[in-house]
Order: structure tokens, then C-alpha cells, then sequence
């Protein structure tokens, strides 16, 4: 149980720069997603930190032991694969007892460990058998009792769900927490699943071309996303670009859209982003709803029925929307309806890079 | 989970081919079996059973069935060893040439194998890969003559030692055991690496990396993952060393002069010189009986690491 904190680290691969001037902390006992899409260099920040790969430059401190030269196995890390990764000439309890074995721990109380070690994955009575014997969930749940067996400093995960279908991983999500919380590991956790981040996360990172470009909590990384990549990577949104006017964002079609969030000096150009389901759709001879200032009209485009839920596009005099709602009414709306639609300048979020 | 369980049932095998139902005639599934089996057994037998068997006929009659003289059944010819005490120091010999080629192709074999597996990559490893496999493509008989020239007295290698310190006493080792290793192990040491090769790069790299995690040092990683992973390899390149080397006659004649009499050598004067068809029949059994039964021995470890 100890901070993770990495200072400016850089690597490159010949010409490739991998990543470029890392700084961040992982509070003790968080847990901490590392999200990004492929070659954002996620995975290669996390096997820096378990010292796999050597930064260019920079410092990677456990607790307060500066580890950046110390080789992998006097880190006292524990790390769970994509691919398992347990060794299949040995037994179950075996694979468990490996790192034990490697800190002088043996004999009876190495036992008393592995067992215990299981249970809390709940394979209790599979110590005697080979992971080939076991499921890709049992096998993934013997992997991650591996790494917690020996009471490392810090648990990196490289995508341990990622071999898993659907139902075994949303499965899997919750055991990981829950271990992760009886533990109170400072747990890296490296994923392309955005969803799977937001549930699982105390922090996200988001990773692009070798940059974190937002970490904070999920709701915050989620609600106020400050980069259009890490508004688009996370889930849906609708961008309106425009120039600042008295206080609000006019846009090329004329509609003046108000947020709640400080907008520069007039005239500057400004993208808002506004995610699909904060927009509420009804029929443009509705009632209007209080506390949703935002309203502009449009018409329904497409219309995407997909049980709990509809998808709706719409379009608003040039401006295409897209709008998530709930399948509540009796009647869905139909493609051509005429409809306005309102959001609150409180859901209305500034992106800062460039449209 | 109950789940899990559900999933690990294997699936029901497929039937026999004979089985699965055709538009046309539907033949007994036995019979469609045994078509299927019969030009690999017609094989085996013309190419296998057929020499084995007429050679241990040969092994039972008191000459060899070519010449004028009266041909009788006999076990005399088993009785070598005892009648001949003399073959229990040359079968001596044979085992541990036999033992010692390939634990040293082992040793030599594994880490080739690990460099080139795990240190090397793309077009480095295809050639490296060719040149450990090109002693295979030269003659056997070339390759081993070639190492005469090379150990024996005032041959190349003392010709080296002498240009670095002049009055170097001689090195060469020609006509000896080692000698006799020395070319067994050049020769049989392609099939060692090309064994452990295979076993070794199956080795996904995750699983070192995780050893490694876990606090394993490099040492312990080799024995304790590398080792017992690549042990199949280890053991089918031992099978195919040590089964052919028993036998070798070629490199004990060439090598070994007058201390290359070996099992391989005995026996190949029966059938040469001696004109003993019988006696090196038997011999060529007694030494298929002696490898089986140190397979039968170990057997077990044989299984328990094939079970992977």
C-alpha cells in the first residue's frame, strides 16, 4: 500500500515517440484506469512503471523509493496479463506460491497463504489442479490471486478482461473491485473500455498519442471533458462550434447557445460539447419544460429504436444533433416530426483544444 | 461459478467418419476405418516389419542363409554377451558415448535454441536457424573427416594453439572418446536445437514476464519456467539423439581408431567383414532391447511432462 508517482517520462522507439512528459500521481490505495485507444502508449506507461521498459527519461518512485533502475523483480510488484499468463506446468496452489517462494516464504505458512489467497477469488478447492483444467475467468481469478498473494506495493493490470465475453467480464468487474477494496491495493489499470473504466475507476487517465490529456474522477472526466478527443473517447457528444457574442456562442445557423462555464473574450471562436443524452426531445407543441434554457427546433432525421432506449438524429436548421432518450413514451417519434429540443447550459462544456 | 463448470465439459467428440451419414452407399464405420489405416500399414510393412522381421529370422539360424552351409535355428547368438565377454565393455562404451552426446547436445542444443528463440528476431533468426540446420546438408562422411584434420596431431587446431604460444604441446585428440563425441555432437546437435526450438518459442513472452513480476530472477526464471516448459523438446531430441548414437559406427571407426570399437562398430564388421548376418542381427536386437527398456524405465517422466 503505497503512492505510485511518475515524473516527466519520456520514450521513444527510434523515431516513434511513445510518450512524451508524463507527470502523475496515484494516490495510495486508489484505483487509478489508464484509458486510451491503441498506440496511445497506456501499456507502455504501465510496464514502465513495472519496469519492463527503461523511460528515456523521468522517474518512477514506489512509496518513496525511487525505482526507475531497479529491475522487475525487486520492484515487489504484482501484474495481471491480458493473457493470463500462469504457468501451466504448475499446479494452481503453485502458480499462486511462485512469488511467495521468491520472498523465502515456504513450507506451511506459504500454504496457509495460497489458500487464502484463493478463497478470496473463490477458487478455494482448485489448488490441485492445472490452469489448463480451469475456465478463462477461473484462470484470469488464479492470476490476479498470484499477484495479490505476496502483498505487493503496487497491482498493474494490463487489460485482464479484455479475453473475457461479456457476462464473465461484467462478472469479473465486480470481484475486481471488491478485491481490489478488501486489499486496498493502489491498483494501474490499463484498458481500452471506456465503460469499463468509468465503473471500475477511482481516476481515469486519458491517453492520447503518447499525452495524458485529462485525469479525474470518472464523473468529472466524463461531465467536463476538456479536450475534444477525450470528450469523443469517452462515450458520445454533440460538438457545436461558433464565436463568443454577449455572453453566449452564436452559431452559423443563428441559434445562440448559453453554458454555465466561463467563455473567453467576445469573438474568440469556441466548440461546446453537449452529450446526447442530457438533450431532452419532445414534440414542438409540448409544453416547455422549466430550468432547460437551451431550446432550438428541429426535425427528426433518423430515428434508432434499441429497446431501453432510442437514438434519435436530429437536425436543427444545418446543426445535426444526437440525442439519447429513454423509451418511455407510448409513442416513439417518428422520422419527420418536428420537434424542440432543450438542454441546461449546465451540461453545455467548453472544450479547449482547437475544433 | 457455475458457469465456469458448464463451459469446461468438452465437447462430445466427433463420431467415426463411417458415421456421419452420405447420400450414396453407407458402409459399416469399422470398414471405412480400416480402408482409411490400410496404405499406412501396407507402408509400414513393406518398409518396417517386413526388413525387421527378416533380420530377426537371420538373428536365429546359425549362418548366413546365402552360402552353401547347412542353415540351423540357434539361440547361440543372444548368448554374445556371455559367451563374449568382451561386448559387455563395448556395449559399456556405446552407453556412455550415447550418454554423453546427448546431454551434451543438451546443454549445447538448449541455450542455441533459447538465443536464438528469445534473443534474435526476424530475418537474424531465419539465417541463424539455416546455419545451425547446414550441417545436415553436408556429407556425413565429409564432415567427419574434416574433423581429423582438425584434431589430430599437428592438425589445425594445434597449428592455432601454437600460433598464439609456439612451443604448445600438442592438443589433438584424435582416436579417442572425446574425439568420438565431439563428431557425434556436431553431427546429432540440429536435432536438439530444432526441438528445444519449437518447445521454446511457444513460450508466450507474458509468462516469463510474469515469473519475472512475482520477483523471479533471471536463474530462477530459466529453471524454474524456461526448463520445465522447453522439457519436452529436451526429451523427444534426446529420443532422436540417443536412439541413432547407440548404434553410430561412421564416427567411433573415423574418430576413435583403435578405441572407437563400439555396438554400431561390432556390429557393422557382421555384416561387412565377418560375414556373421546372424550375430549382428542379434546384436542390432540386444541394443533395440536395451534402448526400450531405458525408455521403459523412464517412461513416467516421459508422460508427465508430455501431459502439459
Amino acid at each position: 500500500m503505497t503512492a505510485v508517482d511518475v515524473t516527466a517520462i519520456a520514450k521513444s522507439y527510434g523515431k516513434v515517440q511513445v510518450l512524451s512528459d508524463i507527470t502523475t500521481h496515484f494516490p495510495e490505495g486508489s484505483f487509478t484506469s489508464l484509458l486510451g485507444p491503441s498506440g496511445s502508449g497506456k501499456t507502455t506507461l504501465l510496464r514502465i512503471i513495472a519496469g519492463f521498459v527503461i523511460p528515456d527519461t523521468g522517474r518512477v518512485t514506489i512509496g518513496e523509493r525511487d525505482v526507475t533502475r531497479v529491475p522487475v523483480w525487486a520492484r515487489n510488484i504484482g501484474m495481471v496479463f491480458q493473457s493470463y499468463a500462469l504457468f501451466p506446468h504448475m499446479s494452481v496452489a503453485d502458480n499462486v506460491a511462485f512469488g511467495l517462494a521468491q520472498r523465502g516464504v515456504k513450507g506451511e505458512p506459504a500454504r496457509r497463504e495460497v489458500q487464502r489467497a484463493l478463497e478470496m477469488v473463490h477458487l478455494g478447492g482448485f489448488g490441485t489442479r492445472k490452469p489448463k483444467q480451469l475456465s478463462g475467468g477461473q484462470q484470469q481469478r488464479v492470476a490476479l490471486a498470484r499477484a495479490i498473494v505476496t502483498r505487493p506495493s503496487v497491482l498493474l493490470l494490463d487489460e485482464p478482461l479484455s479475453a473475457l465475453d461479456r457476462r464473465l467480464r461484467q462478472e469479473m468487474q465486480v470481484e475486481l473491485l471488491r478485491i481490489q477494496r478488501e486489499s486496498g491495493l493502489t491498483t494501474i489499470f490499463v484498458t481500452h473500455d471506456q465503460e469499463e473504466a468509468l465503473t471500475l475507476s477511482d481516476k481515469v487517465a486519458i491517453l492520447d498519442r503518447g499525452r495524458i490529456v485529462q485525469i479525474g474522477a470518472p464523473a468529472e472526466v466524463y461531465e467536463r471533458p476538456r479536450t475534444r478527443f477525450a470528450a469523443e473517447f469517452l462515450g458520445d457528444t454533440n460538438f457545436l462550434t461558433g464565436t463568443v457574442a454577449e455572453g453566449r456562442v452564436s452559431l452559423p445557423n443563428g441559434m445562440r447557445i448559453a453554458t454555465a462555464s466561463p467563455l473567453p473574450t467576445s469573438g474568440a471562436p469556441v466548440t461546446l460539447a453537449v452529450r446526447p443524452e442530457k438533450i431532452t426531445v419532445a414534440a414542438r407543441d409540448a409544453a416547455p419544460q422549466d430550468g432547460l434554457t437551451n431550446r432550438v427546433e428541429g426535425t427528426i432525421i433518423a430515428s434508432l429504436y434499441s429497446g431501453t432506449a432510442l437514438t434519435y438524429e436530429v437536425d436543427a436548421a444545418g446543426q445535426r444533433f444526437k440525442i439519447f432518450a429513454q423509451n418511455r413514451d407510448a409513442q416513439p417519434l417518428a422520422r419527420g416530426a418536428a420537434v424542440t429540443l432543450s438542454w441546461s447550459p449546465d451540461h453545455t462544456v467548453p472544450i479547449e483544444d482547437a475544433p | 461459478m457455475p458457469a465456469d463448470a458448464a463451459s469446461r465439459t468438452p465437447p462430445t467428440p466427433d463420431r467415426a467418419l463411417g458415421a456421419v451419414p452420405s447420400a450414396g452407399l453407407r458402409l459399416p464405420s469399422w470398414l471405412v476405418t480400416l480402408t482409411m489405416l490400410l496404405p499406412t500399414y501396407a507402408w509400414l510393412t513393406l518398409a518396417i516389419l517386413l526388413p525387421l522381421g527378416a533380420m530377426l529370422s537371420f538373428s536365429f539360424m546359425t549362418a548366413t542363409p546365402l552360402g552353401k552351409k547347412e542353415v540351423a535355428f540357434t539361440f547361440k547368438h543372444y548368448r554374445a554377451f556371455i559367451d563374449q565377454p568382451y561386448l559387455i565393455g563395448v556395449a559399456w562404451t556405446s552407453l556412455l558415448i550415447g550418454l554423453w552426446t546427448t546431454f551434451l547436445c543438451a546443454v549445447v542444443g538448449f541455450f542455441t535454441a533459447l538465443a536464438l528463440a528469445r534473443a534474435t528476431a526476424g530475418r537474424l533468426r531465419e539465417t541463424l536457424l539455416i546455419l545451425v540446420i547446414l550441417p545436415f546438408w553436408t556429407n556425413g562422411l565429409v564432415r567427419v573427416f574434416s574433423w581429423t584434420m582438425v584434431i589430430r596431431e599437428g592438425g589445425f587446431l594445434d597449428l592455432l594453439a601454437r600460433s598464439v604460444w609456439p612451443d604448445a604441446p600438442s592438443l589433438g585428440f584424435l582416436y579417442s572418446l572425446p574425439a568420438i563425441i565431439l563428431g557425434l555432437v556436431h553431427g546429432y546437435l540440429p536435432y536438439m536445437v530444432l526441438t528445444c526450438y519449437i518447445a521454446l518459442v511457444t513460450i508466450d513472452d507474458s509468462i516469463l514476464e510474469a515469473a519475472e513480476s512475482l520477483g523471479a530472477r533471471k536463474w530462477t526464471v530459466l529453471w524454474r519456467i524456461i526448463v520445465p516448459m522447453a522439457a519436452p523438446g529436451l526429451i523427444s531430441g534426446s529420443v532422436l539423439i540417443f536412439v541413432p548414437v547407440i548404434g553410430a559406427f561412421m564416427e567411433p571407426r573415423i574418430l576413435g581408431g583403435p578405441r572407437g570399437v563400439t555396438l554400431g562398430t561390432v556390429i557393422e564388421e557382421q555384416f561387412t567383414q565377418a560375414f556373421n548376418w546372424p550375430l549382428g542381427a542379434a546384436l542390432s536386437f540386444t541394443i533395440l532391447a536395451l534402448v526400450l527398456g531405458i525408455f521403459a524405465t523412464f517412461s513416467g517422466v516421459l508422460r508427465r511432462s508430455s501431459s502439459l
